[in-house]
């Protein structure tokens, strides 16, 4: 092995490139209509983390995205009157408090990407003050980034550690890891990533930060579903899955939630479980739901740009 | 088995219907395509070709008899004196593709049919059957003004003269495209049988044939069943068979014409060995698998229907492989969603059940998915034999439907010992990570194609026959084509 690797957790199964790029390619296929597809775009709205992560951030544009969680669309729009609200609303640390006084009491999640997000070149104590303090503000989700650096330079030992220890900082919060795919290069190396993430202690395995290209595919999320799988089966944890990045449109989403019921099935079709890091995919979700309530498309104007 | 946590595939979100709804233009009576024009058997006998799925008369289509098999075998050589061995190659190849544009463009309208008529789902005519059509006839069309140089030496290829053709019903229209396209490019002229439950899509072939103004006699088609095969077959003025479809005809045939001079080509039965090494990326393999098997409900001579696991990875990929096939769809062929369409008859679904008896009475294990299947129509569920014996009936007879025969191996000799020891030889598949273990099982296992880390893969420009009692010669690629010419 080319690999300095210690870590005791089970070998990975290799990934079959062509393989999984056909079985994700059959999942987009599968035609869905109907009743089916309106309750698939009421899952996929229920299932969003409504993100905003620029260095623009400001609290009236965080405050502004909260305001659009909680009140997704005009109720008096055809099909609009009992939407779900996003799973969470997703931003900076220093913007915790900001999300914290206007999701309190929604039901709406508050995750902050920390450790030094996006790239985590950072040292270690730094990153795990950073999630420490999100958690303190009031974040109840942390979106880490695992150092890629290290991983593709075989130091697995020390990524491991570093999950393990930014779980413990996380105290309550749930831990969501990512792996920054389009960082990693192999299937293999996504599948490894994805393993010693969830022996290490993770809530939820994540694609991406969104800074990097290519964010969330149809096939790292494959790979990805299936070590969930297998972590499943061999110790009966329910890990979640956070495909972020690059899911603009409807019909992405519900492929995505296709490849979910085939791969994990019920359990995961679930907010709790599966998670949507997008932030335009609502407005296209919104569009469909009326679209299938009246025939008719709305103009984009009828949707609140946040 | 060890427990262990499972995962649930009944979902309380499902999809709805999503039936395929593109026109089909079907009379409700086709007669015979001879020297361009259809007609109805001398004798006036006619049979009905049935939707599988629901059971229900599609059209009337004349059976050929002696007779009318005379007249088509007088048509093609008249058309090939006349016409088609004299035209310039150029031309011929002009033909060809034009017929595979017409095939492009009315694409949607032949799957619907193929899947009305013969019961394969509709994404796989779509996706796989009619694209490959296609596919062939530019392939071969790109051929026909090459030909003399296609083959090393100084022989020169000329063209044999009428073909006699006999297709199965698994894949009707394809095979009918891998039987006209390198015949037509050679030079040579054909009298070609549809199979009696899917005469359809070749009929509507005839028509398209008329629209890109073939040449009259170049191309007739006579439905019916054994007999009018064996009409063909034996007419004296049948210079080349080729035949698709069952290893007892296959024999049949190989005995009548070997009192003659003509050529033959014989694609047969077949069962396949998938073997899965423990290092395989195990999710691809299962995918490989379900490819190899359930792919047009096992309706493939080529299938993968014999599955051999490294006995360390067994009961892993066995737990795997039944969630997979918890979520295959099967139903209405016309569904976009739908995996495993309906079996193609009531005599073939009549041998699956047949044999789904006789290997639990055998010993082996039978596992089926709950899944729900229409009421009417001919359906069966993906099926699996686990605890099969090499003597087992379900491992040692081409049951031709989506059952999979499960047995076990510890070293890599057994798996080829036990992959080879059958009859058959059409196919054979290869699952594993390492790459010098791909080229040692994939040579010694002997069949005509093996696949590694893929199964049910083809190309126009691969040949595909079999060794032992799965067939005489190739078909596809310069080997296809050198079937179709003589070299002088």
């Amino acid at each position: 092995m080319p690999m300095p690797e210690t870590v005791s957790i089970p070998p990975s199964p290799p990934v079959d490139q062509v393989g999984i790029h056909e079985r994700a390619a059959r999942f987009a296929s599968r035609s869905i209509k109907k009743e089916a597809k309106v309750q698939a775009l009421k899952l996929t709205l229920s299932m969003i983390d409504l993100t905003t992560l620029t260095g623009a951030d400001s609290p009236g544009k965080v405050k502004q995205l909260c305001t659009k969680a909680k009140h997704l669309a005009d109720p008096d729009l055809p099909g609009c009157d009992d939407l779900p609200h996003v799973a969470a609303v997703c931003v900076y640390p220093t913007m915790v408090p900001v999300a914290k006084k206007e999701l309190d009491g929604t039901g709406i999640h508050l995750a902050a990407v920390a450790t030094g997000f996006p790239t985590g070149q950072y040292p270690l104590p730094v990153r795990l003050e950073d999630t420490r303090r999100a958690v303190e503000a009031g974040a109840d989700e942390i979106d880490m980034v695992i150092s890629r650096g290290r991983f593709l330079a075989g130091d697995l030992n020390y990524v491991f550690d570093e999950i393990a220890q930014t779980k413990e900082a996380c105290g309550e919060a749930h831990l969501k890891v990512i792996l920054e795919t389009g960082e990693l290069s192999t299937y293999d190396n996504v599948r490894r990533a994805s393993d010693l993430a969830m022996h290490a202690g993770a809530d939820f395995i994540k694609t991406s930060t969104g800074t990097v290209s290519p964010a969330a595919t149809p096939e790292v999320t494959l790979v990805m579903l299936q070590a969930i799988a297998d972590f499943h089966r061999a110790t009966g944890k329910v890990i979640g899955m956070k495909p972020a990045g690059g899911i603009k449109t409807s019909k992405q989403a519900i492929h995505y939630l296709v490849m979910l019921r085939e791969t994990l099935g019920q359990q995961w079709l679930h907010p709790d479980r599966f998670r949507f890091g997008a932030s335009s995919l609502a407005n296209d979700v919104l569009m469909q739901i009326v679209k299938q309530a009246s025939g008719n498309y709305q103009s984009g104007d009828y949707f609140s740009l946040d | 088995m060890t427990t262990s946590p499972t995962l649930n595939f009944d979902t309380d979100w499902s999809y709805a219907p999503a039936p395929e709804t593109a026109p089909v233009e079907l009379a409700d009576a086709y007669g015979l395509f001879i020297n361009g024009e259809f007609t109805d058997a001398k004798a006036g006998k006619t049979f009905g070709t049935v939707n599988p799925a629901t059971e229900k008369r599609l059209a009337t289509v004349a059976e050929a008899g002696d007779a009318d098999v005379d007249a088509a075998v007088t048509a093609a050589q008249t058309a090939y004196d006349k016409v088609w061995s004299k035209m310039p190659a150029a031309d011929r190849g002009k033909y060809l593709f034009r017929i595979a544009r017409l095939i492009q463009e009315r694409a949607r309208e032949f799957a619907v049919l193929e899947s009305m008529d013969g019961g394969k789902p509709i994404r796989e005519s779509r996706d796989v059957d009619i694209p490959l059509v296609a596919a062939h006839f530019f392939y071969y069309a790109g051929w026909a003004d090459k030909l003399d140089y296609a083959f090393p030496g100084p022989r020169k290829p000329s063209p044999v003269g009428v073909c006699g053709q006999v297709i199965p019903w698994n894949f009707p229209l394809l095979m009918a495209a891998w039987k006209l396209a390198p015949a037509l490019a050679c030079g040579n002229t054909v009298v070609l049988k549809p199979a009696e439950t899917t005469p359809l899509t070749a009929l509507k072939l005839a028509e398209l044939l008329r629209d890109a103004e073939l040449p009259p006699g170049v191309v007739n088609i006579l439905p019916g069943a054994g007999a009018t095969g064996a009409a063909i077959v034996n007419h004296p003025g049948v210079k080349k068979v080729a035949f698709t479809g069952s290893t007892d005809v296959g024999k049949a045939i190989a005995r009548s014409l070997a009192k003659t001079d003509k050529r033959f080509t014989l694609e047969l039965g077949g069962k396949a060995a998938n073997l899965v090494f423990a290092d395989a990326a195990i999710d691809q393999a299962v995918e490989g698998i379900v490819n190899g098997i359930f792919f047009n409900q096992g309706h493939v001579c080529c299938a993968g229907s014999r599955l051999f696991v490294e006995e360390s990875i067994h009961d892993e990929l066995i737990a795997k492989l039944q969630d997979r096939m918890k979520t295959l769809i099967v139903g209405d062929p016309l569904d976009k969603n739908t995996d495993i369409g309906a079996i193609n008859s009531r005599p073939q679904l009549e041998k699956i059940e047949h044999y789904l008896k006789l290997g639990q009475e055998e010993g082996a294990e039978m596992w089926q998915p709950e899944t729900p299947v229409p009421a009417r129509g001919f359906f069966c569920k993906p099926t699996l034999f686990l605890n099969c014996a090499q003597s087992s009936s379900v491992v040692q007879d081409e049951i031709f439907g989506p059952v999979l025969a499960v047995q076990t191996f510890r070293t890599f000799g057994e798996a080829m010992t036990k992959a080879n020891n059958t009859p058959y030889g059409l196919s054979g598949g290869v699952w594993t990570d390492k790459g010098a273990k791909v080229f040692k099982a994939t040579s010694k296992v002997r069949a005509g194609v093996v696949w590694a880390n893929t199964f049910n893969k083809f190309d126009p420009s691969s040949p595909f026959g079999g060794y032992k009692e799965s067939g005489v010669g190739r078909e596809g690629g310069l080997h296809g084509l050198k079937e179709y010419c003589s070299l002088n």
